[in-house]
């Protein structure tokens, strides 16, 4: 069941188009008005968020289709074969080849793209770009607390000194991987709390103790750890919390799997906490991002690959313990890459990239306009930002934590256009046309020419081409499709214009729209 | 804050205070003591390694906390040398002043100007709260500036083993005059010591001395002299009850005069030879069945120095103590090894330098045995190793003329030292802090859940919203000021070395160190990134922007380093 309370973000947080109609006003279900009341103040939903360290290529992770020559010409030392990509169905972009994971997610609505996210004035430096991120502030400004940070201290006053207590008795946040960051930094102190190492996660739970060196020191040492164990603040409401879960899907033996793992068990264990940072780290992919002789493998790839089963565990996990409605995961990274790619096999730091947001109750799809490429850019050309990552931010607290506009401007200093990222998701893709790989045609728009993909059929089928007006332009293919097929396209006399390439049968109907 | 009126007899409401209290074993649940190697390196000079982890091991244990000036000072020092250094005393401080006058709280002492010293004036009436906090400001003050000397540290030892409580003897002055005693003979003869203390105005108050007499014999003195201060409770410390009867008749007489109480409000101690039991002292075996001839008029005072010969004259009495600085400095459990190689001829060198403790120190200090790594880390630090060590190692402070900040400065370590179990001037009981005495926990009394949690809210204090000084001021440590001392700020490998070394009682394994290092880079992985922020922070004084980059890496570092279970070791 798809579960829906909203009625604290009716009135007000439906200024991007298209959110309302998606929203719905749909029964909440079995809830008792009580629960209803309740979850007016407290949702129990849970953002996750995952920190993509060292500046993620956007450009290798979404791929705009319709850019491939320019990139091609750019990025050639990087540049993925795009026979391998994994192609989103309704939109000119494609997943690198590691994400086949959320390329499913996609498809069934639960991965939604945001392109080109970034800030005006760049900053170039990984400190600074991450703090600026975590921090929520402009580029040239100097902020020493975190937008989560800010926001939980807003909703939640008197922390620390007056927390735990009879109301709230789970940390506010928890962040894994290593000490607090500045994302969770209040006004006043850290609002998180840090398990700054999956071990000892473990150690809290299953009373383990770490190792100590066999020496007078050591024996002190482990004593002085059992006390602050004991100690930590929120130890026994977490360690209860993943006692109560007996048993998990299988997650991936990576850093980032083993951070969703917790994750996922302490959601499932009944914390009520709403915000979790987990981090991936690895992404300054100056040089070897990929092997030469295989683009589609090297650091990135391992990379992509780690946050894509670790994110495929984690929704698998999620839907096992019954909590998939209350979760939405977000990816972000502290800039993207540079367009032009370096001879080494990487690329520099750059600016703008694309966003994940997942989870049963994104909206889906690809929200923005692919990055426009020119085949001439130089070193120092960056992509432009399309999408300020405090509307992000905003419409995360304002669509998924219930956050009203005035406190989503405390948290974020200012108030920014939304972005629609929560929707009703229970719909499949209802677009007659397509799910992805069935028809593809790319590059679009067409060059000279294009390769057109196509999926298996059940029956004998055909390939046209036609116009705006429903003229039959020209008949590309005709038979039966028994397994994957591609075929070149030549369009060179081809009249600049918009067209359909459509694959028809008794039961086939693929509509691919290109431009040329 | 604790007010009394004075009045002389109140001290004799005091009788029963002084009663030692076993502390409570402490039983945890999951732990079990690994029992202890034995180090084979004995009391001959140490002769390996000097490098920096050695000099550290040996500041760590002689000082609260470690700075990079302490380092430099003995870098280019052997290891004799440095020993020696750290023996020379320093200048004295100058006395406590008057520092609480308050006049928007209507706290203005009548006798004391502000900023006079007090230690010369009667007894303040009410005025003793205000000036016995006075006086424990200024002890926290002298162990902040320490020089690099042992001289501090020393005065904490001897105010653990041989105590009074400054709330119970409620006279600053004479509060005052016996640390001003434990500081002259610091380093000086234990005997002499013993004797001063003895005959010291506090300690005759503390332990009712100048109560005792042959009418009404009052033994707390005599007892806790054999007891706590001199032979101990070792297993061949074979003193009787009547042993500690007859001390306290030999004690009878001394008693302090009070004629000037309400005029300098010095109080000095005589020999009054009516209050004196002229019967001769009879003394068990333990002392060889020693008999002490009593004397009439003035020369009963000279009985006190053939009971100190008689307890002199005992081996436990070197033994005892050379047991207790081999707790405070090396590590508190002793094993018949060690007994045998390190406190046998110790002792040995105790009584045949005449009870000199200069000699003692040198040789336990320069030993190998003290030196050997297996020590290193091994004892937890006290609060104030803690916290004043953190202060003295980030350079905490303010600068100013104004004296009620500067007091407001100094009460806010005193009190969340006092949180954590040690109250300067004010130990729990005349057997000092239970961390020095009490099997088998000793220094694990310092850690508790509650104590834990302190000591992490401290650090992040100091790291974040800043260390609490008063309602409007609160500090936090100068990160960029600090890394400036440390000889490897820009590479974050030497940076991490070197602030471990500081902060740390032994130094972390390479997945702790690899954890640390990338909260410094914020999960980056060319050490570059770091070098390059803080070499732009040093090209661009005053651009906040820089600073911030800096900062904002530091600030989780030393956060998760402080809250390291290595960070509470010394």
């Amino acid at each position: 069941m798809k579960r829906r309370s909203f009625i604290r973000h009716v009135g007000h947080s439906l200024a991007a188009p298209g959110i309302l109609g998606a929203m719905g006003f749909r029964s909440p279900g079995s809830k008792t008005l009580s629960d209803l009341l309740r979850m007016a103040t407290d949702t129990d939903r849970v953002l996750v968020m995952i920190y993509l360290e060292g500046g993620n290529d956007g450009l290798n992770t979404v791929v705009p289709l319709d850019q491939l020559s320019a990139l091609n010409k750019v990025r050639p030392h990087v540049i993925l074969p795009d026979e391998r990509l994994h192609f989103l169905a309704n939109s000119q972009s494609a997943l690198h080849p590691s994400l086949d994971g959320l390329q499913s997610l996609y498809n069934e609505n639960r991965l939604q793209v945001v392109q080109n996210v970034g800030y005006p004035e760049q900053n170039y430096s990984h400190f600074r770009s991450t703090d600026i991120w975590m921090s929520g502030s402009d580029s040239n400004e100097l902020i020493n607390s975190g937008w989560s940070g800010r926001y939980l201290s807003d909703q939640f006053p008197g922390y620390p000194d007056d927390f735990p207590n009879d109301s709230f008795t789970d940390p506010l946040s928890v962040e894994l991987g290593y000490g607090s960051s500045l994302l969770f930094q209040g006004p006043q102190s850290s609002m998180s709390m840090v398990i700054s190492d999956p071990n000892f996660f473990y150690e809290l739970v299953d009373n383990e103790e770490r190792e100590v060196p066999d020496t007078l020191a050591g024996d002190k040492l482990k004593y002085i750890r059992i006390i602050e164990k004991q100690s930590q603040q929120y130890g026994q409401v977490v360690k209860a919390a993943a006692e109560k879960v007996k048993s998990q899907a299988d997650y991936p033996q990576t850093f980032l799997a083993q951070q969703l793992k917790i994750v996922s068990r302490l959601i499932a264990g009944g914390l009520r906490t709403p915000m979790y940072l987990v981090r991936l780290g690895g992404f300054d992919t100056h040089d070897a991002q990929v092997e030469s002789s295989d683009h589609t493998t090297g650091e990135h790839a391992e990379l992509l690959t780690e946050l894509n089963d670790g994110i495929m565990a984690f929704m698998k996990d999620l839907e096992q313990q019954g909590t998939e409605d209350r979760v939405v995961g977000m990816t972000f990274s502290e800039f993207g890459r540079r367009i032009v790619s370096n001879a080494s096999l990487g690329t520099d730091h750059g600016a703008a990239a694309p966003m994940f947001f997942f989870g049963n109750s994104v909206k889906g799809g690809v929200t923005g306009t692919n990055p426009i490429i020119s085949s001439s850019a130089s070193y120092d050309d960056n992509l432009e930002m399309e999408f300020d990552f405090r509307q992000a931010y905003a419409s995360i607290l304002q669509q998924w934590l219930g956050a009203n506009e005035s406190e989503s401007q405390s948290a974020l200093f200012n108030d920014f256009e939304q972005i629609a990222l929560i929707g009703d998701s229970t719909e499949v893709l209802s677009s007659p046309q397509l799910t992805s790989n069935e028809l593809f045609v790319y590059p679009n728009p067409v060059a000279d020419y294009s390769t057109i993909k196509m999926a298996p059929t059940k029956e004998e089928v055909r390939l046209d081409v036609m116009d705006m007006q429903g003229r039959r332009v020209e008949t590309l293919y005709q038979g039966e499709i028994t397994k994957p097929h591609e075929i070149k396209w030549n369009t060179t006399f081809l009249q600049k214009g918009r067209y359909f390439v459509i694959l028809t049968g008794n039961q086939t109907n693929r509509v691919f729209s290109v431009v040329k | 804050m604790k007010t009394k009126d004075y009045h002389p007899e109140n001290y004799q409401d005091l009788l029963a205070k002084y009663r030692k209290v076993k502390a409570k074993v402490l039983e945890v649940e999951g732990f079990d003591s690994t029992s202890r190697q034995n180090i084979a390196a004995g009391l001959e000079p140490y002769a390996g390694e000097w490098g920096k982890l050695h000099q550290a091991h040996l500041l760590k244990r002689t000082m609260f906390g470690v700075t990079t000036s302490d380092l430099q000072a003995i870098a280019g020092l052997s290891m004799d040398a440095a020993v020696d250094s750290l023996l020379i005393k320093g200048v004295a401080p100058d006395p406590p002043v008057n520092d609480y006058n308050d006049s928007a709280d209507g706290i203005i002492d009548p006798e004391i100007e502000f900023g006079e010293t007090w230690i010369l004036s009667a007894h303040g009436g009410d005025f003793e709260g205000p000036r016995t906090i006075s006086l424990k400001n200024w002890l926290v003050k002298n162990f902040i500036n320490q020089s690099t000397s042992l001289e501090e540290k020393m005065i904490f030892f001897w105010h653990n083993l041989l105590p009074i409580q400054t709330w119970d003897v409620f006279y600053s002055k004479l509060c005052y005059q016996y640390f001003d005693m434990l500081r002259m003979n610091c380093f000086g003869n234990f005997k002499t010591l013993i004797r001063e203390l003895t005959l010291n105005p506090a300690m005759l108050l503390y332990l009712n001395g100048t109560f005792n007499n042959k009418e009404a014999p009052d033994e707390n003195y005599g007892r806790e002299l054999q007891e706590l201060f001199c032979i101990g409770k070792g297993p061949d410390a074979g003193f009787t009850e009547s042993d500690v009867q007859a001390a306290a008749r030999i004690l009878t007489g001394w008693v302090i005069d009070w004629s000037k109480f309400y005029d300098s409000g010095e109080l000095n101690v005589f020999f009054y030879p009516p209050y004196h039991d002229e019967s001769t002292k009879e003394f068990s075996s333990f002392y060889g069945n020693k008999q002490i001839e009593g004397k009439s008029g003035d020369a009963g005072a000279e009985e006190l120095d053939e009971l100190l010969d008689m307890i002199f004259s005992n081996d436990e009495t070197a033994l005892y103590i050379c047991r207790r600085l081999y707790k405070f400095f090396v590590y508190n459990d002793i094993t018949s090894e060690t007994e045998q190689n390190i406190i046998v001829p110790l002792a040995q060198t105790f009584r045949s330098g005449g009870y000199e403790i200069k000699p003692v120190l040198e040789q336990l200090l320069k030993s190998a045995h003290f030196h050997d790594s297996a020590n290193h880390g091994a004892l937890i630090k006290n609060p104030s190793e803690f916290l004043i060590g953190l202060w003295r190692t980030f350079g905490m402070g303010i600068e100013s003329e104004d004296l009620n900040l500067l007091s407001d400065q100094h009460s806010s370590i005193l009190w969340q030292m006092a949180n954590m179990g040690l109250e300067v001037g004010d130990p729990p009981s005349v057997s000092g802090w239970p961390a020095y005495y009490q099997e088998p926990s000793f220094d694990k009394y310092w850690i508790t859940t509650d104590t834990v949690t302190n000591r992490a809210l401290l650090g992040d204090s100091m790291v974040y919203w800043g260390y609490w000084i008063n309602s409007d001021l609160q500090i936090p440590a100068d990160f960029i000021a600090f890394l400036k001392t440390l000889e490897n700020a820009a590479d974050p490998n030497l940076m991490l070395e070197e602030i471990s070394l500081l902060l740390l009682g032994i130094q972390l394994d390479t997945t702790s160190m690899n954890n640390l290092k990338a909260i410094l880079l914020s999960g980056q992985q060319t050490d570059s990134y770091w070098t390059i922020a803080w070499n732009q922070m040093l090209e661009n004084p005053g651009d906040t922007e820089y600073e911030m980059v800096v900062l904002n890496r530091l600030r989780p570092t030393f956060q998760h380093l402080l809250q390291l279970g290595e960070a509470q070791l010394m």
